[in-house]
């Protein structure tokens, strides 16, 4: 197909456009609102026969997607921040009944103050909840999570619900040319949905959600845990076929120059591509350094990120969130991911970017310049005004 | 109208072994719904008693397709269901004519589960949603509700030394429901089974979302011998306390016992038989509180005028 030009949003409508789920629950938040007002105008052409539920609140449309998958139906939501957060209840037990819901998330701060840039706090309030987690780059990537995660949640191993995660503004609403894949190729790409003990099929019932007890509920976890690590052969599985349709190479990790550098930031988003650009620059004026994008944040690459480590003077973690009292997310997931693999370089986190900061390629060089000089401290507050 | 003795020959869709109170109406009450359909039903239940008592893992009551998500939220887990059953019946996928219910306690009627009960009735589902109305959190342990009795004594409006029970009289939810331009609302007992099953049989035909509002006595909470369950359920409706009625597409219409006591064709009985009736209005007893009993008295005839006023309309 040819390229088109669309922020990430719309890219997303497209797909589910292409996808034509069975049911669509929507309420708006900035910056995801484009979503469900262009997927809007879809089923209001006729473009697809979905059922659209204009819902009550976040809580509800989660409630509404969990109530619709486990009848049978491929069901979609999106949203940010607080939505996310109201809906917090709700991803647990989508989790826990292994319903493949997928969600787009406009990742956003959380208030207070009230703030409706991007930062992950929102994504990272629910990492521990059962959903596998997919951050997105730019718009192409935007697109081609979204077709990819319905592959993910609906497969056999997995049965799990699934968060395609973009940067808000900057991959939400930034217009990028991208190239979407043909409609029919996304009909079998995605293919038809087979649901798992629907509740509709009265013939057979099943109960969802039942009260456990202690003699069971930590059972029913590990069955959780263990789809959980069926993630990554099921991911590598799907980007593989991705591959062949595209020709788009999409792993778990991405690694620019870092085979032989010496300096090496990891970061999550659309940071990951101005590093990139923070990279190219460097280079050029002979610096030994790289950059490693994770993709899948849920399940945790633990492997593949200390194997890229493996060798580096040092290391620096950006998290777009704070976890009070604590270092970022993402950095202590890369540092146990080191420690368990015998490397240590020296590791530092970089909190940045909260409530929508431009980070910007000058931002940016800083890290690699306190990297080199190791003056960098253990937790770092790039450009903070103090 | 069937008998009951056709009933018994229709499939169990709730079975024996739940581990609800012995004396519970609340098993009583979801028994008769299931019976005014015979049409394939989906259940969502909000947490609460009955969830809890009738889905422990790896046991299950239920013999239908049953989910339970959580407390607030039971009429948008059914606005999922039902939506997916739309558009599956819309893509052929499907073919049986389904019927959908939710059954939830007051708690998740009255209060914390009323937006999502109020979105989806604006949203037009065809659901039928169900309060097993037993007046408090009983499944936490006889914590006031929206839909606590004024004079109540629960464990977190106790009556003391200072104040005797629960403050405020209960909300409305019936006519707040039936303010919403529903297709059908009614209140209902399970005293008066046939009462019940006609007004659950027209909840599941409305053809959009319908309401029933069901006292459910708790011999638990309420503290009264749990042999006396229905007859506790009779006493409500005898007192006016609970009258029988339904909203069927804007016209109100009082039933069965109600409407005899509104025709002057049976006896209104005061609200001091329900009120002595009960270990929660123990309290209520001493003369000291009579003016709270007349309080209580008052509004009770308040409301049921009203009510008359409405059904002549
Ligand atoms: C969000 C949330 N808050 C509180 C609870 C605790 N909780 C579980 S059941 C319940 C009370 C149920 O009362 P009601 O709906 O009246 O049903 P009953 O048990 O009386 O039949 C409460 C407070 C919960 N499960 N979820
Ligand atoms: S506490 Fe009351 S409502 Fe709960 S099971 Fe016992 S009798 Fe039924």
């Amino acid at each position: 197909m040819k390229r088109i030009a669309a922020n990430g949003d719309q890219a997303v409508a497209l797909s589910w456009k292409q996808i034509n789920p069975d049911v669509c629950a929507s309420y708006p938040i900035t910056p995801q609102t484009i979503i469900v007002e262009a997927f809007s105008d879809y089923v209001a052409d006729g473009e697809v026969d979905t059922e659209y539920v204009c819902s009550e609140s976040e809580h509800s449309s989660m409630s509404i997607c969990i109530g619709a998958a486990a009848a049978g139906a491929r069901s979609v939501t999106a949203t940010a921040s607080a939505g996310l957060a109201f809906m917090w209840e709700m991803l647990y037990i989508a989790a826990s009944m292994r319903l493949p819901i997928v969600m787009t998330v406009a990742n956003r701060a959380l208030s207070g103050p009230i703030n409706i840039h991007c930062d992950h706090s929102d994504a990272m309030g629910s990492r521990d909840s059962g959903w596998v987690q997919i951050f997105a780059e730019n718009v192409q990537e935007a697109y081609d999570n979204s077709l990819m995660s319905f592959r993910i949640a609906e497969h056999p191993d997995v049965h799990l619900p699934v968060m395609n995660c973009l940067d808000g503004f900057i991959v939400t609403h930034a217009i990028e040319s991208f190239t979407p894949v043909e409609d029919d190729q996304v009909k079998k790409f995605v293919g038809e949905y087979k649901p798992l003990l629907p509740l509709l099929d009265w013939k057979n019932p099943h109960s969802y959600g039942p009260f456990d007890m202690p003699d069971y509920y930590y059972e029913h976890k590990y069955q959780q845990a263990m789809a959980m690590n069926n993630v990554i052969p099921v991911f590598k599985e799907v980007a593989a076929e991705f591959e062949k349709l595209t020709g788009r190479k999409y792993d778990l990790i991405e690694k620019y120059m870092v085979d032989d550098a010496e300096y090496v930031a990891v970061a999550m988003g659309s940071t990951a591509g101005t590093l990139k650009a923070v990279v190219d620059d460097l280079r050029k004026e002979g610096h030994k350094v790289g950059c490693i994008k994770v993709r899948l944040f849920r399940p945790f690459p633990y492997q593949e990120i200390a194997k890229a480590l493996e060798g580096k003077k040092a290391v620096a973690v950006m998290d777009r969130v704070i976890s009070f009292g604590a270092v970022g997310p993402l950095f202590s997931d890369v540092r146990s991911a080191e420690f368990d693999n015998r490397i240590h370089p020296r590791t530092v986190n970089y909190v940045y970017g909260l409530g929508g900061r431009d980070v910007g390629v000058e931002d940016l060089k800083v890290v690699f310049r306190e990297m080199e000089a190791g003056t960098a401290k253990n937790i770092n507050y790039l450009g903070v005004k103090q | 109208m069937i008998s009951i003795k056709e009933m018994t020959a229709k499939p169990v869709r709730l079975t024996e072994g739940h581990r609800l109170c012995a004396g519970c109406s609340e098993p009583v009450v979801a028994k008769q719904v299931l019976l005014a359909t015979d049409k394939p039903v989906v259940v969502s239940n909000a947490t609460g008693c009955f969830e809890v008592s009738t889905s422990g893992y790896p046991y299950s009551s239920w013999n239908v397709p049953w989910i339970h998500s959580a407390f607030e939220n039971t009429a948008a887990t059914i606005s999922g269901v039902e939506s997916a059953y739309r558009v599956l019946k819309r893509k052929g996928k499907i073919k049986d004519d389904m019927r959908f219910v939710c059954f939830a306690g007051d708690g998740a009627t009255y209060d914390i589960g009323f937006q999502a009960l109020s979105g989806a009735i604006e949203r037009g589902h065809q659901f039928l949603f169900v309060c097993m109305n037993n007046e408090a959190y009983m499944n936490t342990g006889i914590q006031r509700s929206g839909a606590t009795e004024k004079g109540a004594s629960t464990t977190t409006c106790p009556s003391g030394t200072c104040i005797p029970g629960k403050r405020e009289f209960p909300k409305d939810i019936t006519k707040i429901v039936a303010a919403h331009e529903l297709p059908y609302a009614a209140q209902a007992s399970p005293h008066n089974w046939k009462d019940l099953i006609e007004k659950a049989a027209k909840g599941f035909e409305a053809g959009g979302p319908a309401f029933l509002n069901v006292i459910s006595p708790c011999p638990r909470g309420w503290r009264y011998d749990s042999a006396l369950t229905i007859d506790m359920s009779k006493l409500a409706v005898e007192t006016c306390l609970w009258p029988l009625y339904e909203y069927d597409n804007g016209k109100w219409r009082i039933t069965a016992e109600s409407k005899r006591i509104a025709e002057g064709k049976a006896e209104k009985r005061p609200i001091m038989d329900w009120l002595k009736s009960q270990g929660r209005f123990k309290h209520l007893m001493d003369p000291k509180h009579s003016a709270l009993v007349e309080e209580i008295q008052a509004n009770v005839d308040r409301k049921w005028d009203e009510l008359i006023r409405l059904s002549k309309h």
